[in-house]
């Protein structure tokens, strides 16, 4: 790239070798913001595109002989009409309920500070991690064993991605300035019209983000369709799933899977096509604007703790009342099993040792989420993207989300069969997989926040002097920071609750609490159930202090 | 051209970046976990592999025995005997399997010390995900070893050509019965009998008879006590449709259809899954459940034994076993055409018919073996009783159906 003898001369003959790295450093540069650029398409290129193809290929053209029966009979059966329209029904509705519910949430922790506001916050996310199963167990305690129904299901997803609606949109109102709604006060606007003409505008790139992610969470709905909704209700992911792997009819299943894609897509342009780009922002750093709680925010704050109390800590109660009950009849002992390497039921391994390999593969997403997932927020956008191609990136980091594990993984491991990319075996895949699950998410968190950065900053820290990193650590950092510890603990969620990850690939020989809990679950017996259980109290326990360790480090960046 | 050398550069930096966050297996639970002196002295092995001359006395009061057993003294005397150095070493066996499958990983560690080699066992999914990985991966194989393809899929396995015939050791002493290929592609390895369970204390409180057979289930004193799972996304769902399916016949004046659509009117309860079934349904297995019947194996009133590790000493639950309406699931086992590991996969074939592996298979996934001269663990022995005369439905039967079966059934229960 940069030969010696061309490296332009800033001072005179005589170059020291401080002042040519210097000088080199700046030739990089433009290098660098190449390499930025291409290193998050390449990644999906590689880890989402390629074994997609390769599966499709493979399902509609087995001979090199392109055969599409497998749509005539989607458009001819109203089956999959059916199946379609409920996916979209019950996601959307998922999505409202969510809101519904989350929002004031969100409002609360990004205006005002009150004591234990982290320890909500981590609480509020442990059900994302949860699978389904320990889900199921914990409604049919709260509920009884006979509940079941769609109306379970909705309420599951609200349980479930009523953090994405508080992290995403409280992250991002918290920066809002609160000057412009006070200007607004001022001017005379009451309290409505300055929230439906100010704040809510506003709000609704984070807004929308959040339903986007929580729409697309839900479409793709599978373990709450199975275990909650009941066998009398389908998902694409659902049918997918069974046409895949128990009728083994590959075609149907990657005409299901290209539907599903496709709605994602569509769904993005759409979200796109309403969301104005907003212009720059005047943002805050958070703690400079916060209140105490005081007046009739006292209310808010009492219904936002009470919904909590009953829609999140009821059901994650309950679940570690029900270890306990387990416990009471085989007496505490038997939980010593966890800690046990010759517990026969799970390769003799200790099952404790799931915690250390669930944290390592957490670890290792959010390095390769943030890594991947910051300049692809930065690439998204880029100011002198035009309106195609900012839509266009936009889809394509959104669709590795709405797209079907299992197909995704039939193409893994096809398309990572043979040298060079001989990797389906390797057990660094998975954390790669997870990072591509997470990407989406890191996107639409920074997002919102980098696109209201306003650039005239940067631009005016260069003029000044700052290096291009300098402009970056002083103008970008401080505000993306609460952004990034946002999408680090999204990263890792996504990888401690394997979403579809075992569907997705092979587990190599390191179980992960999920598997773990699967394995007990797999087998008869109340103390496999009670391990299990355990298991899953052990899950929301690591996952609560990961997220704290996390928020942390983020209070005491964001405030250098 | 530039963008694909580019994406590689960066791939290759991740790799990088990437080899140093992966999770180090703990080298004391991968390799061997025993204080194991065999780790320097020279290893046994040759072109016949011997098996360790130690019998698990796998009890399962006390798991624990099996690994003091496998990591006796008696090993590296063993060891000495044989100083020919490790045939496999530096290789690695990747045994393709289930997410279900489990074995005491010190009888892996007792294979990676016989043959030097190392064992990559690929969890790849349910069974049916596991075989349609494995046959589309074909052309370059996925692994060496596939173990867990049952009866219901045993026909897609063959017919799609995935097997190399191979006899093991030990072959014979399996009934003829569980031997479906005469080729050898596929070796049964373990079985299992798919049928009701029922809650002990309910039938006893209620003064309820038991029911006779499948057909008395539609009766009334049995409304909505009985919990089955989906044929389409469980696979002991599956295997109690086809009994059904082989107790009331497709054609006549009561065909399966017919049973179906009265325990529908009868209120039985569907779920997705064997696990909430059992777990959430079932009152018989934690007690919370509402339906005191439950389509389960008949291992699993053993396993509420077996599993308490002594804290519970009779089943909660018991079976029912009507002649001829009990699914007989059969698990194979076969090496993979075009393996790269071929000698090593047979000799793990081998090794999977040995009485220490094939008696770890009742504790470890509660299956029984199909080796009959294996001894069951007595637990099993006790409370899980062989079926003399389970329903007869050849496997290509089963394949050509499936789909068919699972979608009336679907017409019939859910719509």
């Amino acid at each position: 790239m940069t030969s010696f003898g061309n490296a332009p001369n800033y001072c005179g003959d005589t170059i020291s070798t401080k002042t040519f790295l210097f000088a080199t450093f700046f030739e990089m540069i433009p290098v660098l913001r190449l390499f930025v650029r291409i290193l998050p398409l390449a990644y999906l290129g590689l880890f989402y595109f390629y074994p997609l193809f390769i599966i499709f290929r493979l399902s509609f053209a087995p001979n090199d002989v392109i055969d599409l029966s497998a749509f005539a009979e989607l458009v001819t059966d109203d089956y999959y009409r059916r199946i379609l329209w409920f996916s979209t029904w019950q996601a959307a509705v998922s999505t409202i309920l969510t809101l519904l519910i989350a929002l004031p949430a969100a409002y609360l922790f990004a205006r005002y500070h009150f004591r234990g506001k982290t320890l909500l916050r981590t609480i509020a996310s442990v059900p994302f991690v949860l699978p389904a199963l320990v889900v199921a167990s914990a409604f049919s305690a709260l509920f009884g064993p006979r509940s079941q129904g769609l109306w379970l299901m909705l309420l599951a997803h609200v349980f479930y991605n009523y953090t994405l609606v508080l992290r995403i949109v409280s992250g991002f109102w918290a920066n809002l300035d609160p000057q412009l709604t006070q200007a607004a006060a001022v001017l005379g606007a009451n309290g409505r019209r300055t929230w439906r003409e100010i704040t809510l505008p506003l709000l609704m790139p984070s807004i929308g983000a959040a339903a986007l992610l929580v729409f697309t969470f839900c479409f793709g709905a599978f373990g709450s369709v199975l275990l909650l909704a009941g066998p009398r209700y389908a998902t694409l992911e659902v049918e997918i799933y069974t046409q895949a792997t128990s009728f083994l009819n590959l075609p149907i299943a990657a005409a299901l899977s290209l539907l599903q894609m496709s709605a994602t897509l569509l769904l993005t342009i759409l979200y796109n096509r309403v969301q104005t780009r907003t212009a720059a922002l005047n943002l805050r750093a958070a703690h400079r604007i916060q209140q105490p709680v005081r007046g009739w925010v006292r209310w808010l704050w009492l219904g936002v703790i009470t919904s909590l109390a009953l829609l999140i800590v009821s059901p994650l109660f309950a679940l570690v009342l029900r270890a306990i009950d387990a416990a009471s009849v085989l007496g505490w002992g038997a939980y010593g099993a966890l800690f046990n390497q010759s517990s026969s039921a799970l390769f003799g391994v200790a099952p404790i040792e799931a915690v250390q390999n669930s944290v390592l593969y957490g670890l290792a997403t959010v390095i390769l989420a943030l890594g991947v997932g910051i300049p692809a927020a930065y690439l998204l956008n880029d100011k002198t993207n035009t309106r195609a191609i900012f839509t266009i990136l936009d889809t394509i980091f959104m669709l590795p989300l709405g797209t079907s594990a299992v197909t995704l993984g039939f193409g893994y491991i096809v398309a990572f069969a043979s040298p060079p990319l001989a990797w389906r075996a390797e057990p660094w895949l998975l954390p790669f997989a997870h990072a591509l699950l997470a990407l989406p998410f890191v996107v639409r968190t920074l997002s919102p926040t980098l696109r209201s950065i306003d650039s005239r900053l940067r631009d005016a820290a260069q003029v000044m002097g700052a290096s291009p990193l300098r402009a970056w650590r002083e103008i970008d950092w401080p505000i993306l920071a609460r952004g990034i510890a946002v999408a680090a603990i999204f990263a890792f969620t996504i990888s401690i609750g394997e979403f579809g990850a075992t569907l997705l690939l092979g587990q190599p020989n390191y179980p992960t609490i999920p598997v773990v809990i699967f394995r007990f679950m797999g087998l008869p017996g109340i103390r496999n159930y009670a391990l299990s259980l355990a298991m899953g109290c052990i899950l929301m326990l690591v996952t609560a202090i990961s997220f704290m360790v996390i928020e942390r480090l983020r209070i005491s960046d964001s405030e250098f | 051209m530039k963008i694909e050398q580019s994406s590689l550069v960066i791939f290759s930096s991740f790799l990088v970046a990437c080899s140093a966050t992966i999770p180090a297996p703990n080298p004391t639970s991968v390799v061997t976990s025993a204080p194991s002196p065999t780790s320097t002295a020279p290893r046994p092995a040759s072109a016949t592999v011997v098996i360790p001359a130690v019998s698990s006395n796998a009890s399962p009061i006390a798991p624990p025995d099996v690994a003091s057993a496998l990591a006796s003294p008696l090993l590296p005397t063993v060891a000495a005997n044989l100083p020919a150095p490790p045939q496999f070493s530096g290789k690695t066996l990747t045994v393709v399997t289930h997410d279900s499958f489990s074995l005491n990983r010190k009888l892996i560690a007792g294979f990676e010390r016989q043959t030097g080699a190392k064992v990559n066992i690929l969890k790849s999914g349910d069974a049916g995900a596991m075989l349609n990985k494995v046959i589309l991966s074909k052309g370059s194989p996925l692994g060496d070893v596939v173990f867990g393809i049952d009866n219901t899929f045993f026909s897609r396995a063959i017919d799609a050509n995935i097997f190399e015939a191979y006899t093991p050791k030990g072959v014979e002493g399996i009934s003829t019965d569980l031997r479906l290929d005469k080729d050898n592609r596929l070796i049964p390895i373990d079985f299992g009998y798919v049928n009701i369970n029922y809650d002990l204390q309910f039938f006893k409180t209620k003064g309820l008879a038991l029911p006779q057979s499948l057909r008395d289930l539609t009766k009334p004193e049995y409304k909505g006590k009985l919990v089955v799972q989906n044929p389409a996304t469980s696979s002991p769902g599956l295997a109690f449709v086809i009994a059904t399916i082989a107790t009331f016949g497709e054609s006549g004046n009561y065909t399966w259809k017919d049973f179906w659509r009265d325990l529908r009117k009868n209120e039985v309860i569907v779920t997705s899954g064997w696990e909430q079934a059992y777990y959430e349904r079932f009152s018989g297995s934690s007690g919370k459940g509402d339906a005191p019947m439950v389509v389960s194996y008949s291992t699993s009133p053993a396993a509420e034994v077996f599993y308490s590790e002594g804290a519970i000493k009779e089943p909660p639950t018991d079976n029912i076993l009507p002649a001829k309406g009990v699914f007989r699931q059969i698990e194979f086992a076969g090496v993979v055409k075009g393996a790269k590991e071929s000698a090593l996969a047979k000799v793990w074939m081998d090794y999977l018919l040995t009485s220490v592996v094939q008696e770890d298979l009742a504790p470890s996934m509660a299956v029984y073996p199909a080796v009959n001269a294996a001894k069951l663990d007595e637990v099993f022995a006790k409370y899980a009783p062989n079926v003399k005369e389970p329903a007869d439905v050849a496997p290509d039967v089963i394949a050509k159906n499936r789909e068919k079966w699972i979608q009336e059934w679907t017409q019939v229960m859910l719509r």
